[in-house]
């Protein structure tokens, strides 16, 4: 998967999360940019990435997220 | 699909199809009815996908939207863990259901303060019921210092503090409780005695639980069986310690869906909504094979063959369902005379027709056949359920009835009784005062006991397995199981001769040979045909040349009962004496004292093998604690 596909695939899954269409995403975003980003959205957010990757985030790496840019990175090497 | 993926992923409904999100998506930006929302809520749905039907839900009640033929139910929900996830998930659920739900959520972790009514959060509603969800990390016994294996304060604690919660919810909002009862956890202490020591977590879950089902069981409360639920799906999958840590999530977000499923069921039970008729189709859904093809002897049903076994477990757990009082009725494309021919003659068919309330096998749309049928019992499609091999079938009957309810099954029959069993589609919330009593906890513990004392002696332990033999003549029904039965019988087997099916088939109908097959039925269930006598006229005595048993009813004494039926039958054909060999081999051990045991002189030692002999004519019959019937 490269990165385009990636960026592609995380984007819809923001948009379905906040149900916002028009939703785009930029690496230094952060939690405190989007009014409905609260610790509810976040959970959903994980989960649903969780399940579209297949994937499991361990504790350490969800917590030390701190933007948008951290959470593809490690997004990225869970999937490499 | 795993039959776990199957529960997990609650394979009984109908996947989405790809544009799924985007119709949905289409019908939140305008109002919809409650076709519509029920089309949605009856394929199986994933965080994203329940939590817009739910806005959707929520939108249309709030405009009050007329949503008949959906009925309103107000659920209050209060939780020691953080259960606002599983709210969405409620809400869409209960749509399938033929519910329009609102939810009222009490603060996070406020359980006793919301029973005692200190946060006011319930007031002016008019609650139909309350679902109080407790975890164990969310009983007031966390900080007491247990003592392990003495003292019963840690476990009075818990259950009164939830008896509390309960009775003055009940009181305070006038609404019955669904109390769960407690997920085991798999944090052992002591390893497998932990259920065992008191006031270990396992020990007090298990009496919290056992507490909980006895407790509610005179109470108009509903039980919500969590702790079996978790059992099902599996410990390690149910709990998420991450998850936990992260939100006081109490159960990994995978389960969620399954979860509002099962509270979903108990809301429908209640407004009586349950299903009550289970339509099945013939071919490959009750029997393996084609009966207008395969004919009776040819289809796959009963003892002998894996693929006969799985059909006959799942026509076991439809004869189950028929006697808790499910109505059963046939839809198959078949001639009716042939559909029923199993239901009649085949002896391995658990299923006869006096347990078919209607049967329709014509060539007629299977669709028009569940309306005639719901005609005929004068029932609504919304109790249906139909269950068919055949997926073009389902997606028929799914689309031109959609009340009715259709699950997709698994494609391997060993797996429909437990499908059918997942989809929970015949909850019942009450049951019968004589059921009641039955499962009274003192009842049980004194059949415990009873059962335990009475299995010391045998002959008390063989009376109450309530045995019943059935013999006849080897025919053309039992030809097959008993060819295999001769094939692969090694312990109890006198003679080791493996006669093949021309050999068995050929003594059929032969004077010259008397050929005995035997079904045993006990309470355990049916066991099939399970032993297989032979014997050959020689002069004025009977030559036994196969005798064999399958090794699942051995220590039955069903061979005393046999050597019974044998004389009594060569009695009846003039034969004076009934001559026995056993042939050693490395693994007929077993029956080295047979002949003797039953009775037999010894005669003479032959070749390595023993020779015995039994008088007809100066022979006791043994007493033998079984029911026998001639067939």
């Amino acid at each position: 998967m490269d990165n385009n596909e990636i960026m592609r695939k995380v984007t819809t899954i923001f948009q379905e999360v906040f149900d916002d269409d028009e939703m785009s995403i930029s690496p230094e975003m952060t939690a405190s940019d989007v009014d409905s980003w609260d610790s509810l959205t976040h959970i959903r957010l994980i989960i649903s990435h969780e399940l579209a990757f297949n994937i499991r985030f361990d504790t350490t790496e969800i917590s030390e997220l701190e933007n948008v840019n951290d959470f593809i990175v490690l997004l990225k090497q869970k999937i490499s | 699909m795993s039959i776990n993926n199957y529960l997990l992923n609650m394979g009984w409904l109908s996947s989405p199809s790809e544009n799924f999100s985007k119709q949905l998506k289409s019908f939140s930006k305008r109002e919809c009815t409650a076709a519509e929302i029920q089309f949605f809520a009856r394929h199986s749905l994933n965080i994203n996908t329940y939590s817009k039907l739910a806005k959707i839900i929520n939108e249309a009640i709030k405009r009050k939207d007329d949503l008949s033929p959906l009925i309103n139910f107000n659920l209050a929900v209060v939780s020691s863990a953080t259960i606002s996830f599983i709210i969405p998930a409620l809400v869409s659920t209960a749509a399938r259901y033929g519910i329009a739900l609102t939810v009222h959520e009490a603060p996070y972790n406020q359980v006793m303060q919301t029973a005692l009514g200190h946060n006011n959060c319930f007031s002016g509603l008019k609650l139909d019921a309350i679902l109080v969800f407790v975890d164990y990390e969310g009983l007031p016994i966390q900080n007491i210092e247990k003592k392990y294996g003495e003292g019963d304060e840690v476990f009075d604690v818990a259950i009164n503090y939830l008896l509390q919660v309960k009775d003055n919810l009940k009181s305070r909002y006038n609404a019955p409780c669904i109390i769960n009862t407690i997920p085991q956890t798999t944090e052992n202490l002591f390893g497998s005695i932990d259920a065992q020591v008191s006031n270990t977590p396992r020990n007090l879950i298990q009496r919290i639980n056992t507490e909980l089902v006895v407790g509610l069981n005179d109470s108009d409360n509903l039980l919500l069986d969590l702790a079996s639920l978790a059992e099902n799906v599996g410990l390690s999958i149910w709990h998420d310690p991450i998850m936990y840590n992260l939100a006081k999530l109490p159960f990994s977000q995978q389960v969620v869906p399954l979860f509002a499923d099962h509270v979903c069921r108990l809301l429908a039970a209640l407004r009586g909504k349950s299903r009550r008729v289970l339509v099945l189709d013939l071919d490959n859904t009750l029997w393996g094979g084609v009966i207008g093809d395969d004919g009776i002897n040819g289809i796959k049903i009963g003892h002998g063959s894996a693929l006969g076994e799985a059909y006959l477990s799942f026509q076991q757990y439809v004869l189950k369902l028929h006697e808790r009082g499910i109505v059963l009725a046939i839809s198959s494309k078949n001639n009716d005379k042939i559909a029923r021919s199993p239901f009649i003659s085949h002896e391995d068919m658990v299923l006869k027709e006096n347990h078919i309330s209607v049967f329709r096998a014509n060539w007629e749309n299977k669709a028009t056949n569940i309306i005639k049928i719901a005609d005929e019992l004068n029932l609504g499609l919304d109790s249906f359920v139909f269950f068919d091999d055949n997926p073009a079938e389902r997606k028929l009957v799914r689309e031109q009835l959609p009340d009715v309810f259709v699950p997709e099954i698994p494609t391997d029959p060993a797996f429909y009784a437990s499908a059918l069993a997942a989809a929970g589609l015949f909850e019942a919330v009450y049951f019968s005062h004589e059921d009641k009593i039955r499962i009274n906890s003192y009842a049980d513990n004194r059949r415990r006991k009873e059962l335990r004392e009475s299995s010391l002696d045998m002959n008390e332990y063989l009376k109450k397995l309530n045995m019943t033999a059935t013999y006849s003549l080897v025919n053309n029904d039992g030809l097959k199981r008993v060819v295999q039965l001769i094939s692969k019988t090694n312990q109890f087997n006198l003679t080791t001769k493996r006669f093949s099916e021309q050999e068995v088939s050929s003594r059929m109908d032969n004077d010259k040979y008397f050929s005995l097959q035997i079904r045993l039925e006990d309470s355990f269930g049916d066991n099939g045909l399970v032993s297989v006598v032979m014997c050959e006229k020689n002069h004025s005595n009977w030559e036994i040349d196969l005798w064999i048993m399958s090794c699942r009813v051995i220590g039955r004494d069903l061979e005393f009962s046999a050597i019974n039926e044998i004389v009594r039958e060569a009695n009846k054909k003039g034969i004076s004496n009934i001559i026995g060999r056993f042939i050693p081999t490395e693994r007929n051990e077993l029956v080295k004292g047979h002949y003797k045991k039953l009775g037999f002189e010894f005669v003479k030692d032959d070749d390595g093998a023993s020779v015995w002999k039994l008088d007809v004519n100066n022979y006791n019959q043994h007493n033998v604690p079984l029911k026998v019937i001639h067939n």
